[in-house]
């Protein structure tokens, strides 16, 4: 993550970009920032300025300022520029593997001050969604996707909507509590077509 | 214990002929009944039974025991004295866990430097002794009230910081402890997720904390459980009794403020 001059310049630049559209930029609390700084440390490859929040995290941390009028337009301020970011694949196929698919979504691995660098990430899947009908042991902090494809069909719409959502489902929902895969670099371009498969292929246990 | 666990194994198996969504509400169910099961005999107490044998103990370079510390109800008075935990100490003018108090005791009576027991790792060396008598002082008020009413300033302004933290993201996931937990009745894979913005929610998890994790077959101190939150949020390691841990702590506790000490706790 960002270093606390990052942090600090990426303020004054949001500051620049809130003005410009109107909207005044965000601080956090000092004395809340004295006591992250004084209370962490590196640990492996968890940097210290992963203490740091980026405008999406300040914005998401304040419910107060966030359903101010001020707030909201924020919101959809970084909401857009979040969708204008998606880059589509490299190649133009969407669609990978799901069998590598749930594999990754079985796995929640990664970025943790225990794993290491290098070493695959997975999509943590299960911990918060239901996904096949087999695999009972998951969460309901996100919604079900049982049945995902086989409910929307394969059209471009539905297709470039998923791979949004998958890349930064705060393009959608700008306090998603989903992490965004493709801007942090939790998932790689082949793991989220996995992803795509195991949600859209009419073979995938999702959609039986 | 090893019927209790066959008969739990064999309740598993003969509930997998039932119906998918049946299926997962029975697991949870055995879940809690194999913990049921558990708790006739929490292991926790045997870290208790060493807890309370350290506490009298003479240790440290002074050689003396932790018999005069004072966690807030007078030297050496243990009994009840989780239960108005995190609170204002004025001798180290600053609001303190029992982790942190603990570690003044030890410094001031046993000699033990705080350095040294901050640098140390969960479980091993001088942390070991101190999470038994961890286990022995939260048993000590177990079925008590928690009286955390956070009166003195510096207390209010822990529980106002604990609560801005609660809700701050970071990290390369945007996690922050109200991703998991500020909404009733969710839960990670087969974990339920106590609301610990609610006061309900905060006394089921500061009532049933410190526990004993059977995953990991070890007794999680309060410290532990912030800790490991903290790893699996993808955040950098908070220090040991670090200002972040008390005001998390304060938080929860001022939250759960007339709940019951069920410590120490059995969890999965």
């Amino acid at each position: 993550m960002k270093n606390k001059m990052t942090y600090l310049s990426t303020l004054a630049g949001a500051a620049l970009l809130a003005t410009s559209m109107g909207v005044s930029s965000q601080t956090i609390d000092p004395a809340v920032m004295a006591v992250m700084e004084s209370s962490f440390r590196t640990q492996g490859i968890a940097d210290k300025d992963r203490i740091y929040p980026d405008e999406v995290q300040a914005l998401c941390s304040d419910r107060a300022f966030f359903n101010s009028p001020e707030g909201q337009k924020k919101a959809i301020a970084l909401q857009t520029a979040a969708l204008e970011a998606i880059e589509p694949p490299s190649d133009g196929v969407y669609m990978g593997d799901w069998k590598a698919g749930d594999k990754l979504a079985q796995s929640g691995r990664g970025l943790t001050w225990r794993d290491n660098v290098g070493s695959a990430n997975g999509g943590s899947c299960y911990n918060c969604h239901q996904v096949t009908e087999a695999e009972i042991s998951h969460g309901t902090i996100g919604p079900s996707l049982l049945g995902y494809g086989k409910l929307r069909g394969n059209s471009k719409e539905i297709i470039e909507y998923t791979w949004n959502r998958i890349n930064n489902s705060k393009a959608y929902n700008i306090c998603s509590n989903m992490p965004r895969m493709a801007h942090f670099d939790i998932l790689t371009e082949q793991q989220m077509k996995d992803v795509m498969a195991l949600l859209l292929d009419p073979a995938s246990p999702v959609n039986q | 214990m090893k019927s209790h666990l066959i008969a739990a194994a064999v309740a598993l198996t003969v509930s997998a002929s039932v119906p998918m969504y049946a299926v997962a509400q029975s697991a949870a169910e055995q879940l809690q009944e194999y913990r049921d099961m558990l708790a006739d005999g929490n292991p926790a107490e045997l870290y208790e039974m060493e807890g309370e044998e350290l506490w009298v103990k003479p240790m440290g370079p002074k050689s003396a025991s932790l018999e005069q510390c004072d966690l807030g109800l007078g030297a050496g008075v243990v009994q009840g004295a989780a239960a108005q935990l995190p609170r204002y100490f004025a001798d180290t003018d600053k609001v303190q866990d029992l982790e942190s108090r603990l570690m003044t005791c030890m410094e001031n009576i046993q000699g033990i430097a705080q350095a040294d027991v901050v640098k140390a790792s969960f479980g091993k060396g001088l942390r070991q002794p101190m999470e038994a008598i961890v286990a022995y002082v939260v048993g000590q008020s177990k079925g008590m009230p928690i009286q955390v009413p956070a009166t003195h300033p510096k207390e209010k302004e822990m529980v106002a910081i604990g609560e801005k933290i609660f809700f701050l993201q970071g990290g390369p996931m945007d996690f922050s402890c109200a991703s998991c937990h500020a909404v009733d009745g969710q839960r990670i894979r087969m974990q339920d997720l106590p609301n610990l913005t609610e006061h309900e929610g905060a006394a089921a998890g500061w009532g049933n904390w410190p526990a004993y994790r059977v995953s990991n077959g070890t007794f999680w101190t309060m410290q532990r459980r912030l800790n490991d939150c903290y790893r699996q949020q993808r955040m950098p390691f908070p220090v040991f009794g670090s200002d972040v841990t008390v005001a998390l702590s304060m938080y929860m506790a001022n939250k759960a403020n007339g709940g019951e000490m069920n410590t120490p706790g059995l969890k999965r």
